[in-house]
């Protein structure tokens, strides 16, 4: 009713660089998605075989794992921490929970819910370092990881655990079945299924705010009444969680549990977070995003051994789309007021 | 808002104390000193193991080896490893100590043949014996003695029962290759390359991998010699080609994992699959039809002969034997003529890990 | 220092109509050897801008942070609509009703504005979306949102979707104050409102900060800004060396001379609490 008392300046024109920053600062998942079809496309060109049902099935099958430690790896990185142990948390979780049920003769779901506990536990570990220590992510998950691989080595024994050797329950994961003309396992459906709780999670509760917000500026979410600690314990323990997930998926596609598995899977994950437009400083991304990220990384995979490229441009050509990538967000981070 | 309370000190010692442990369990994981493992009190001669990690079963054998002959021999066995395959910053690290420790000798899985030389020679310069076990120093010489598996000869042992295999069957063979990684490491180029020599099929440049053209090979991929590795190469291969059927891996691990692809594509009945190591597992996947033939490899032999030597060299300075082939044995359960073999039963009591 | 405290007290000029809102006696607090503020009394009356102005080191922002709960004083009291109040937290003096802006806003950059005004007070869906799934009501926070900001006369935000980091420094102000607003608040301390804006900026967020005043809600205003104090505060309260040299108005003294006041150039005129 009252006249605009307070009546601020409306935004000027333009250019085509700016309304592309503009567009791609609003939705950061576009970027990634477009590398992806485009990735798509081009592979299916060179190689008819690529897209089939059969292969694409393979592609989502090969980044399962990825894909789930790359969930929980996200909802670290959005508080702009970040976690290298988690590779070590999902091999470690897969050994236990292996052992519980052989050298311990637990049933399986017993196994398998105290896995969960443990995988949770270690991540509740880096959440309560962060957080009381007040150490940086990056050094907690340095030390962690390896505390968490010895700790494998020891009780592994360096020793592989075979499928046959477990109930049904552990390598249940890897049982496919079909959709149409696609396969899918377990293990991807799981997948699939916490991606979409988490992408309700962290849009439609309280606490996917509050995890933006504490990423975003943690001085003003603090201000703002957000118990900060409380996220950011929640984040790293949610994180382990979802990690043991991703071991319990890793022994069906190995039929095993192998604690020599996983050398790179820490960095995979993050690979793929970074991939999928989340930004490193904490505040902007989504978890579509990761499983974008993930993706790609599957599908040059695939794609380039199809189409005959020399394993060692593999690695060159995600190297360059992960800087690419972190380009992008940073000049995406340039939007000006 | 308590942040603003607790003391400064408090704090700080807090952060000192999860410093100390972070780091100094870094420390222990670059290298651990088991100094004592092997008691016996005897001369206080000591020798050391530096492999390059202490997690591949095969290392694990070959300290667990070393430690018993070095109980047997009454000298004590100081044992270090990297934190991964190439890890030679903590393989430095170690010899270092050792030589301040006044070892007599050492015997050493060189994760970087080149790099490692420098470190060597500074042992030598102390009069230490040092012995290259399972993979060569380059150049060779430029340690004492080298007691190694011909990884070559493995590759072509079973390179050669494959083409035994596919000849009577009168199949043209269509071969994936699942290799450790892209960066052409030796034990990588020689088992590759010796298997493609052993089948028949002309190598061009043996020290690389990947620089044939013959039509028989359907591709070749990497898989970090382990499981996981194993099962996406052999997918990526088999949608490449579907029509393999016969694929070379470096090692056990990696052909489990390639088992796997194969059973769930329901072709694990037509492929066969040949690898080398000769681990316990390795041989189990033979009787189970999971792998068609295994080299064999004796790291516990490596071992073994390695701290004898060393201890040979602290009584009375006899040097062994330059180099040295601990051997390499096919197993397999369908022998073929003209490739001697011996069966998985065999295979069982000789095993390691 | 006692002569000083001596002079501190007494008559001059000053509007106060009524019991205080917010009251503050004595409040002290050292750290080790540094004393912060040292026996500091704050009156806050109804419908008042109350300008605390000092110089660096005067204990202006310890008093403020005892008032919004962000420093715990050592001894002292405080007392808010006459009952006396002990906040341990910022969320105790939030919830008590005092609401702070702080310099640095504490806005979420990457969140929109209705994700921003109900920042750590969402709102839930009613029923079991809301209790179970914990499903927030955006559509309602979203509306409400709106309303506040007209209600303080902002208009003219594109959209209430946008990310505050897009907006300017004036507007993203008026979304931190409207969220102090907004919530039932009795108190709304504004901590150097206008020191990041522009001149025209500046002057919109002054007659934000007047519309609050009018809309019933007493204001502290703790700025350097001397032309904005004069220009919106009805008492001004001087803090020297830990305490309150004095209480006065824009019509009662001039810059210059609140200036000399505030750095001791000049001696503190008496002033009736």
């Amino acid at each position: 009713m009252t006249t605009a008392t307070a009546d601020f300046d409306v935004r000027r024109h333009d250019s085509l660089g700016l309304r592309i920053q503009h567009v791609l600062h609003a939705n950061p998942v576009l970027g990634p998605l477009a590398v992806l079809i485009v990735a798509i496309i081009a592979f299916s060109i060179v190689n008819s075989r690529f897209f089939s049902a059969p292969n694409l099935s393979l592609v989502l099958a090969q980044v399962t794992v990825i894909a789930t430690l790359a969930l929980g790896q996200t909802l670290v990185i959005l508080t702009a921490g970040i976690d290298l142990s988690a590779g070590a948390i999902a091999v470690f979780s897969s050994i236990l929970m292996a052992n519980f049920c052989t050298k311990l003769n637990m049933p399986g779901l017993l196994a398998l819910l105290l896995g969960f506990a443990c995988g949770t536990a270690m991540g509740a570990v880096n959440g309560a370092l962060v957080t009381r220590i007040k150490l940086p992510p990056f050094i907690v998950t340095l030390g962690t990881l390896t505390i968490f691989f010895s700790l494998n080595s020891v009780v592994s024994r360096s020793e592989t655990v075979r499928g046959s050797d477990m109930p049904d329950l552990m390598t249940w994961t890897g049982t496919t079945i079909p959709i149409g003309n696609f396969r899918l396992t377990y293990g991807s459906i799981i997948m699939l299924a916490l991606f979409a709780y988490f992408f309700y999670a962290l849009s439609s509760t309280a606490w996917g705010k509050h995890v933006y917000a504490t990423g975003d500026d943690i001085e003003a979410a603090r201000l703002a009444g957000i118990q900060t600690s409380r996220v950011l314990f929640s984040v790293y323990t949610v994180a382990g969680l979802l990690y043991a997930v991703a071991g319990w998926i890793l022994i069906g596609r190995l039929a095993s549990a192998s604690p020599n598995v996983g050398v790179d899977y820490n960095l995979d994950s993050i690979t793929a977070v970074v991939l999928g437009g989340t930004s490193l400083f904490g505040g902007r991304g989504s978890v579509l995003g990761t499983l974008i990220g993930a993706l790609i990384v599957g599908v040059f995979r695939n794609g380039l051994q199809l189409a005959g490229v020399e394993v060692v441009w593999q690695g060159f050509a995600i190297g360059l789309l992960v800087l690419i990538a972190v380009s992008l967000d940073q000049w995406i981070r340039k939007v000006k007021t | 808002m308590r942040d603003l309370f607790m003391p400064r000190a408090g704090r700080l010692v807090a952060a000192g104390c999860a410093a100390t442990l972070v780091l100094g369990t870094a420390a222990c994981g670059g290298g651990d000193s088991g100094g004592g493992d092997s008691g016996g009190g005897g001369a206080g001669t000591i020798v050391g193991l530096i492999t390059k990690t202490d997690t591949n079963p095969f290392f694990v054998k070959m300290k667990e080896g070393a430690q018993q002959q070095a109980q047997k021999q009454g000298v004590q066995l100081q044992t270090f490893a990297g934190k991964q395959d190439g890890d030679n910053e903590a393989q430095v690290q170690a010899i270092e100590n050792l030589i301040s420790a006044g070892a007599k000798g050492f015997l050493i899985t060189p994760s970087d043949s080149k790099a490692i030389v420098p470190s060597i020679d500074k042992a030598k310069q102390q009069d230490m014996l040092v012995i290259a076990l399972d993979t060569p120093t380059d150049p060779p010489d430029a340690v004492d003695a080298t007691f190694a598996t011909d990884n070559y000869q493995a590759g072509k042992l079973i390179g050669q029962w494959a083409k035994a295999k596919f000849d009577k069957g009168g199949k043209q063979a269509k071969i994936a290759l699942l290799d450790l990684n892209a960066n052409q490491v030796s034990v990588d180029v020689q088992r590759d390359q010796g298997f493609l020599e052993g089948f028949g099929i002309d190598v061009k440049d043996k020290a690389r991998i990947g620089d044939e053209s013959d039509p028989r090979i359907a591709g070749h991929d990497v898989t970090d010699g382990a499981e996981d590795g194993g099962r996406t190469a052999m997918e990526n291969l088999l949608q490449k080609d579907p029509a393999i059927n016969l694929v070379y891996t470096i090692n056990e691990p990696a052909a489990a994992g390639a088992y796997q692809a194969l059973k769930a594509a329901g072709k694990e009945k037509d492929v066969t699959i040949v690898s080398v190591d000769g681990g316990c597992p390795g041989v189990d996947n033979v009787t189970k039809k999971v792998i068609g033939a295994t080299s064999m490899q004796f790291p516990l032999k490596m071992a073994q002969m390695g701290v004898d030597a060393i201890a040979a060299y602290a009584k009375d300075g006899t040097k062994p034997e330059k180099s040295v082939d601990t051997g390499v044995q096919l197993i397999t359960d369908e022998p073929q003529d003209g490739v001697d073999s011996k069966d998985s039963a065999w295979g069982k009591q000789n095993c390691w890990g | 220092m006692s002569t000083e405290a001596a002079a501190a007290r007494g008559g001059g000029s000053a509007t106060a109509n009524g019991a205080p809102v917010l009251q503050a006696k004595n409040l002290t607090k050292r750290y080790g050897k540094v004393t912060a503020i040292d026996g500091s009394d704050l009156e806050l009356y109804p419908n008042e801008i109350l300008a605390v102005i000092g110089d660096n080191g005067a204990g202006k922002s310890s008093l403020i942070k005892a008032l919004s709960g962000a420093l715990i004083p050592d001894s002292g009291e405080i007392y808010l609509d006459g009952q006396q109040v002990h906040f341990r937290t910022p969320m105790d003096a939030r919830s008590a009703g005092i609401e702070t802006v702080y310099q640095t806003l504490a806005v979420a950059p990457g969140l929109d504005i209705a994700d921003n005004l109900f920042l750590g007070r969402e709102e839930r869906r009613p029923g079991v979306l809301g209790s179970v799934f914990r499903m927030l009501d955006r559509k309602h926070m979203r509306s409400e949102a709106k309303r506040h900001m007209n209600e303080l006369g902002v208009a003219t935000l594109q959209n209430i979707g946008q990310a505050v980091e897009s907006l300017s420094g004036g507007q993203r102000q008026a979304v931190a104050v409207a969220r102090s607003a907004a919530f039932g608040s009795k108190v709304v301390i504004l901590d150097e409102p206008t020191a990041a804006l522009g001149v025209k900026e500046g002057n919109r967020v002054l007659q934000l900060i007047r519309d609050v005043r009018d809309r019933g809600l007493p204001v502290i205003l703790i700025s350097h800004n001397m032309p904005h104090v004069f220009e919106v505060a009805d008492r001004i309260h001087i803090q020297r060396l830990g305490r309150r040299a004095t209480v006065i108005t824009p019509k009662s003294h001039s810059m210059s001379e609140a200036v000399a006041i505030m750095t001791g150039a000049a001696p503190p005129p008496p002033h009736s609490a």
